[in-house]
């Protein structure tokens, strides 16, 4: 398993230019599939717009302990794009007059960066309905600084949601890396133990499944059912709620289908479980992804995409929802993981 | 004719044999559809049974869809292997039960 990004590795991937390029090429260029704006047009969704704005999701930096194989931020401890206290100021200003309910922090492992406390203690103080932030878990037992983040998010009220591609260790540590699984075990202790994803407990903490191969996650729920009783039986854990998330065929996961012989097979796998009723709930249609440098993007895989807001609108300092809500979302073949099946997000199903 | 009898691209087209025969065709896929869906026997549990038959009747297509499956479904290399020792042990069974007759044969030929 590769131990750096793509990015230092200087892999042609890296760059968001190759990526699009290659999937607008070969199979949806010779027709042999519908490339994602046609299939939009079918069911007279294109160009797709957004719904009243829900989630502003702000990525605090790439930079993350971890360098999973299939991350579509291309995030690792090499990756040095952090978020500036002076941003975060911008991204509060926002918080406090957005329509939005949720805030959703995400990375990298947001924890990272050298300002993540303060920002979530200023966002807490403005009042969020639903306060996300997206832990790796093993973050939380990376370094003993680190060690009080499962008191530091109760006192917060934050929602957390982390990453669990399996119930067991096998699985977890290939997609993940060696020591993760047992990482992540004792992180999932340590956010029970302070009262996170016991049955009636307000303190949120939700698992995110993502396949740790070329195939599509199934059923939410039978997986939520199968990760519910084995991670009990087995550990003693307890949490809410299993999202059952696509691979979205860029950067690293993209690289890894091609270096598989598993791209056109994983992209047939996307267009034939194509379902029109998720593209009422995709996420771009209701969230607004912000760069650590504060660029806006439809979402967080766009921003990976280097794909800003089609919108007069581009950045955080400018930022003005009645405008943005104008915009048109920019799409892509890479939108097709989103529509698949019962459909994915970052919150999960679609339908 | 192609340099191999089985490619796996040719699974893709699995749908079309509707073309040449549409009422079969649908006819097949409704029940095959059908079988599939959770009932009496859960839609994992026909997802094993699927894995272990498609190793006995040799069909490369249905290992390539039923791993697959089985993968999305969250079901383990292991279990996945037992379903195939399954079928495995019932065809060669089958095979060995044959001894019975040879037995009978030999002792009624024998002096």
């Amino acid at each position: 398993m590769a131990t750096k990004s793509l990015l230092a590795r200087q892999h042609r991937m890296a760059k968001a230019e190759k990526q699009l390029e290659f999937l607008e090429d070969g199979i949806f260029k010779n027709g042999e599939l519908p490339s994602f704006n046609k299939q939009l047009e079918k069911s007279n969704d294109f160009p797709l717009k957004p719904k009243q704005l829900e989630i502003l999701q702000i990525n605090l930096g790439y930079m993350c302990n971890q360098v999973c194989a299939h991350c579509h931020v291309d995030a690792g401890p090499d990756r040095k794009e952090i978020m500036t206290k002076a941003t975060m100021m911008e991204c509060l200003e926002v918080i406090k007059k957005t329509k939005a309910h949720t805030l959703d922090l995400t990375g990298g492992a947001p924890e990272m960066n050298p300002n993540f406390r303060w920002f979530v203690e200023e966002a807490f103080k403005i009042g969020v309905k639903d306060f996300i932030v997206r832990s790796n878990l093993t973050i939380i037992r990376a370094n003993k600084k680190y060690h009080d983040l499962p008191d530091f998010f109760k006192k917060h009220n934050v929602h957390v949601v982390s990453s669990m591609p399996h119930w067991t260790r096998g699985k977890t540590d290939k997609q993940r890396g060696s020591g993760v699984f047992d990482k992540s075990i004792q992180a999932l202790k340590d956010l029970n133990e302070v009262g996170y994803g016991l049955p009636e407990s307000k303190l949120k903490l939700d698992l995110v499944y993502n396949p740790s191969g070329a195939f599509l996650p199934g059923n939410q729920e039978e997986l939520q059912a199968d990760f519910k009783k084995a991670l009990l039986e087995d550990f003693g854990i307890q949490f809410h709620e299993l999202f059952a998330i696509t691979n979205l065929p860029i950067s690293r996961y993209l690289d890894y289908l091609i270096a598989s012989d598993n791209y056109e097979d994983y992209m047939y796998s996307l267009v034939e479980a194509f379902n029109p009723a998720s593209v009422k709930n995709v996420m771009c249609r209701n969230t607004i992804s912000i760069s650590w440098d504060g660029w806006l993007y439809d979402c967080d895989f766009n921003q990976m995409l280097e794909l800003k807001v089609d919108s007069p609108v581009k950045h955080i300092s400018e930022y003005k929802e009645d405008l943005l809500q104008n915009r048109t979302i920019i799409t892509s073949q890479h939108c097709y993981g989103c529509t698949a099946g019962s459909g994915s997000s970052c919150q999960g199903s679609l339908t | 004719m192609a340099d191999s009898y089985y490619d796996p691209k040719d699974l893709r087209n699995f749908s079309k044999i509707t073309e040449w025969s549409e009422d079969l065709g649908d006819k097949f896929f409704e029940y095959y559809g059908k079988v599939f869906e959770e009932g009496a026997l859960s839609a994992r549990e026909k997802s094993l049974i699927a894995l272990a038959v498609s190793h006995v009747v040799k069909c490369p297509y249905c290992i390539d869809a039923y791993t697959k499956d089985g993968l999305q479904r969250g079901i383990t290399k292991e279990e996945m292997m037992e379903a195939v020792h399954a079928g495995a042990a019932i065809e060669s069974g089958a095979t060995l039960v044959h001894a019975t007759q040879m037995m009978k044969k030999y002792d009624k030929l024998s002096h």
